[in-house]
């Protein structure tokens, strides 16, 4: 198990630095330079030849690179040339908001798309199942920023419910800030459970069809326990798989749901910073998300061994 | 009875003293830049300075310079020489005083200070000397008409020595100036948040608290939430989503011309571009009909224009006044440089607007034979085109400044960094050159008459529109005064 850890770790360090180059290089094919775009309304030739010199902006691409790179190992992921913070500030700031709205959307998802999921398995045919299709295609097709603007007109406008925007931290009021969650958490999760839903229903069937369930039922196994004990357990795999999947897009940041709740997560940094050339920025919020992204997969990779014992040995 | 009369006292208090605690949020349209007067570039940052950083002069609803932290000033005979004087007892946000050395410092900053986007806009200033506690003269190399409207907007900022040293160009990390509001703290993408200053200097007009500032760049949700009650003030309203405020009856609505103006420019020397003849150019203006754009895209909100400043303004010249839309002798024009349809590339921002805008005049010069392909591109992408040249057409938009000089100079002027149709024309820069030297309106109003006779010939560029700029607030905010240049003074307002 710990040989299995190391080896997936060590393979996680090239794909960081391969993931790091190609988003350096490909920030390079964008038209116009930090300097173009920080340069203000006047346009001074002097402030621009200034702003090149001092990001180094001036100097050949692979140097720029390892200029960057020997900053990372020394836990420096440079300044944000338009904020002139550092961007491991930014990164420090954002990461829990991006995380918590990932973890609630997810909840939000799982509550929502997991037993829908198995109940359309379980009734498949019937009204039930039809109902919850129909719930899943709607909410695969919604598009995010119209029912975020809608969820504002009804709850913050109409009823005055929630709040329409901002973020309130957890250790200033844990109520203000599930109120101010709640909106956001509910259109992300929303989108994730449909696709929670149709993974669930696929893999549930595919295990109700198999052999041992139906010996399970014949024995006289209680319809409840068949479904929770023998049947969810390996139906179970692809649906971690899948999460841990989309948790790792939910941790990019969720770009149009940040800017319809104005919530400051990962998104509106990265879309403001590409925008702005800020590319210290774009690549510390690459770094960090790539990251995590290696060590969500990992996790999935142990709670499947750990929900299904078969796959440890393999 | 006893009762009645306690509610009775308790109103009568709440009616006399003026509301405590009171926070305003304020909805941007984007997030500011770095917080600097003198390293600051966007038109979103100066929304904010507005509460923080008060300037030696501010502007009246004329144009003309009022008293702010200078109280008095006088410009000599030879034009060379401006002799200001300070407002006395001024105190920064960290309590150092603003006397005559500061404001020499905060001058000799934007000039020197690597990286200063304030040098190009002051620098015929040659030197600042201190003559007393609050006096200081200003000595020019030539003189520079556009000088006391510089010092209405950033380059009269004026900041702490102490704590300019002590940052450096990391200023905009804890800004110290000397305005109503000083900062506390700003947490990027999501708020600014200025408290009132407790020693201001005309602190009895300041009511409100607190600010905050809100960068939402959606125009639907910045409104969603002023409608929640999440925000008080917002700026840019979108033209078409002025029914929704107006049906409202929490809603009030605030607007003023912008100083700006919306305008094409053509790319001349671009090898094999339609555009490099006169006449192309001419045809395209004429194709364009201002008056219907405006109606499109705009609800007939905004104001066409032809020049690089409004048809309201004072330095507008008559003798040209916004030309009818002349589709035959745009054709005729065409068949005369024997390039009887066109083919041009318009380069757009691809904001909400732009494209509209570009799709209109596309539908419009059609009709005299054009052949206008779209080019939506960001920002930053448009601007490396302009730079290098690589346009026919680009649709560009200006914010605006106080001095008509500064919606002129640095775009028509011979080798000016804004001058993206690199146009260079002797007579246009003599006249350029009389209008900075002298403050006599009526020999500057002949120099903008000269120019117009050269930039309505010749067309580096058209100008299209002035767009207006909306502001949309709550009903309990008072006191609301709409200013030329698109700023907020926080100064008398309240919140009921």
């Amino acid at each position: 198990m710990l040989r299995f850890l190391v080896q997936r770790l060590a393979l996680a360090i090239p794909t960081l630095v391969i993931a790091s180059m190609i988003i350096f290089t490909l920030q390079q094919l964008l038209p116009g330079d930090t300097a173009t775009a920080l340069s203000g309304e006047e346009r001074d030739p002097e402030v621009i030849a200034f702003i090149r010199q001092k990001y180094h902006l001036d100097q050949p691409l692979p140097v720029r690179y390892a200029l960057w790179a020997g900053g990372v190992l020394q836990g420096d992921l440079g300044e944000s040339i338009r904020l002139q913070k550092p961007v491991i500030d930014l990164v420090i700031e954002k990461l829990p908001v991006t995380l918590e709205l990932a973890c609630l959307a997810m909840l939000v998802a799982l509550v929502i798309g997991v037993p829908m999921g198995i109940l359309s398995a379980v009734k498949r045919g019937t009204a039930a199942d039809t109902l919850a299709n129909g719930i899943a295609l709607w909410g695969l097709s919604v598009p995010n920023f119209w029912l975020g603007i809608l969820m504002i007109l009804l709850f913050s406008v109409q009823l005055g419910w929630l709040p329409a925007s901002g973020y309130v931290s957890p250790f200033e009021s844990l109520s203000e800030n599930l109120r101010s969650m709640a909106m956001p958490a509910f259109v992300l999760g929303n989108a994730i459970a449909a696709v929670m839903m149709r993974h669930t229903r696929a893999a549930m069937l595919g295990v109700l069809g198999s052999d041992y369930v139906r010996t399970a039922r014949a024995k006289g196994v209680s319809p409840l326990r068949l479904i929770l004990r023998h049947a969810l357990p390996n139906a179970a795999i692809p649906i971690i798989t899948l999460g841990a999947l989309e948790f790792g897009q939910l941790l990019s940041g969720a770009v149009l749901t940040e800017q319809v709740f104005s919530v400051p997560g990962f998104g509106k940094l990265m879309v403001d910073a590409v925008f702005n050339r800020d590319y210290a920025t774009v690549q510390g919020v690459v770094i960090c998300t790539a990251t995590t992204y290696v060590l969500l997969n990992l996790a999935a990779d142990l709670l499947a061994a750990f929900v299904n014992p078969k796959l440890r040995r393999a | 009875m006893l009762r009645l009369f306690a509610a009775g006292l308790v109103a009568g208090i709440a009616a006399l003293s003026p509301v405590q605690a009171q926070t305003l949020r304020f909805g941007l349209m984007e997030d500011p830049d770095a917080l600097d007067p003198t390293l600051a570039r966007t038109f979103t940052s100066r929304m904010v300075f507005a509460a923080m950083c008060d300037k030696l002069v501010d502007i009246g609803p004329d144009l003309k310079p009022v008293p702010q932290l200078a109280t008095s000033w006088s410009l000599s005979e030879d034009q060379k020489t401006l002799t200001m004087t300070l407002r006395p007892g001024v105190r920064f946000h960290d309590g150092e005083k603003l006397d005559a050395a500061a404001a020499k410092y905060s001058i000799e900053r934007h000039l020197k200070l690597p990286g200063s986007q304030r040098r190009g806009e002051i620098a015929p200033i040659d030197r600042v000397e201190v003559v007393d506690d609050l006096t200081f003269k200003i000595f020019l190399k030539t003189p520079f008409a556009p000088l006391m409207a510089q010092f209405t907007d950033r380059a009269g900022m004026m900041v702490s020595p102490k704590a300019a040293e002590r940052l450096g160009d990391k200023f905009s990390t804890a800004p110290v100036c000397a305005g109503p509001f000083k900062f506390v703290e700003r947490v990027p993408q999501d708020r600014i948040v200025v408290e009132r200053f407790d020693d201001y200097w005309n602190k009895d007009q300041i009511h409100l608290k607190r600010i905050e500032f809100r960068p939402i760049p959606d125009g639907t949700v910045r409104l969603t939430n002023l409608r929640a009650g999440q925000l008080e003030l917002l700026e840019r309203l979108t033209p078409t989503d002025l029914p929704q405020v107006t049906r409202d009856p929490k809603l009030k609505i605030g607007s003023t011309i912008e100083l700006g103006f919306q305008s094409i420019v053509f790319n001349p020397n671009r090898a094999g571009s339609a555009v490099a003849d006169p006449r192309v150019r001419a045809a395209f203006d004429l194709a364009i009909d201002r008056n219907a754009l405006n109606q499109v895209v705009f609800s007939g909100e905004f104001l066409p224009g032809n020049q690089w400043v409004s048809p309201k303004h004072p330095a507008y010249v008559k003798d040209y006044p916004l030309p009818k839309r002349d589709v035959a002798k745009a054709k005729a024009l065409l068949a005369e440089a024997g390039i009887p349809k066109p083919s041009v590339t318009l380069t757009v921002y691809a904001n909400n607007e732009a494209p509209q805008v570009g799709q209109v005049i596309q539908a419009m010069t059609r009709e005299a034979g054009f052949d206008v392909k779209l080019q939506a591109t960001d920002f930053t992408t448009a601007l490396d085109a302009a730079d290098k040249g690589n346009f026919d057409a680009y649709l560009y938009s200006w914010s605006g400044r106080p001095d008509p000089d500064g919606n002129t100079f640095s775009f028509l002027a011979c080798k000016t960094p804004l001058n993206y149709a690199r146009y260079c024309n002797p007579e246009a820069d003599a006249a350029l050159a009389a209008e900075r030297a002298t403050v006599d309106p009526a020999q500057r109003a002949e120099a903008w008459k000269h120019l117009a006779d050269r930039v309505m010939a010749d067309r580096p560029l058209i100008y299209l529109f002035h767009r207006k700029l909306f502001w949309a607030y709550s009903n309990k905010l008072t006191g609301f005064t709409p200013y030329p240049d698109g700023l907020v003074r926080f100064t008398g307002l309240t919140l009921n």
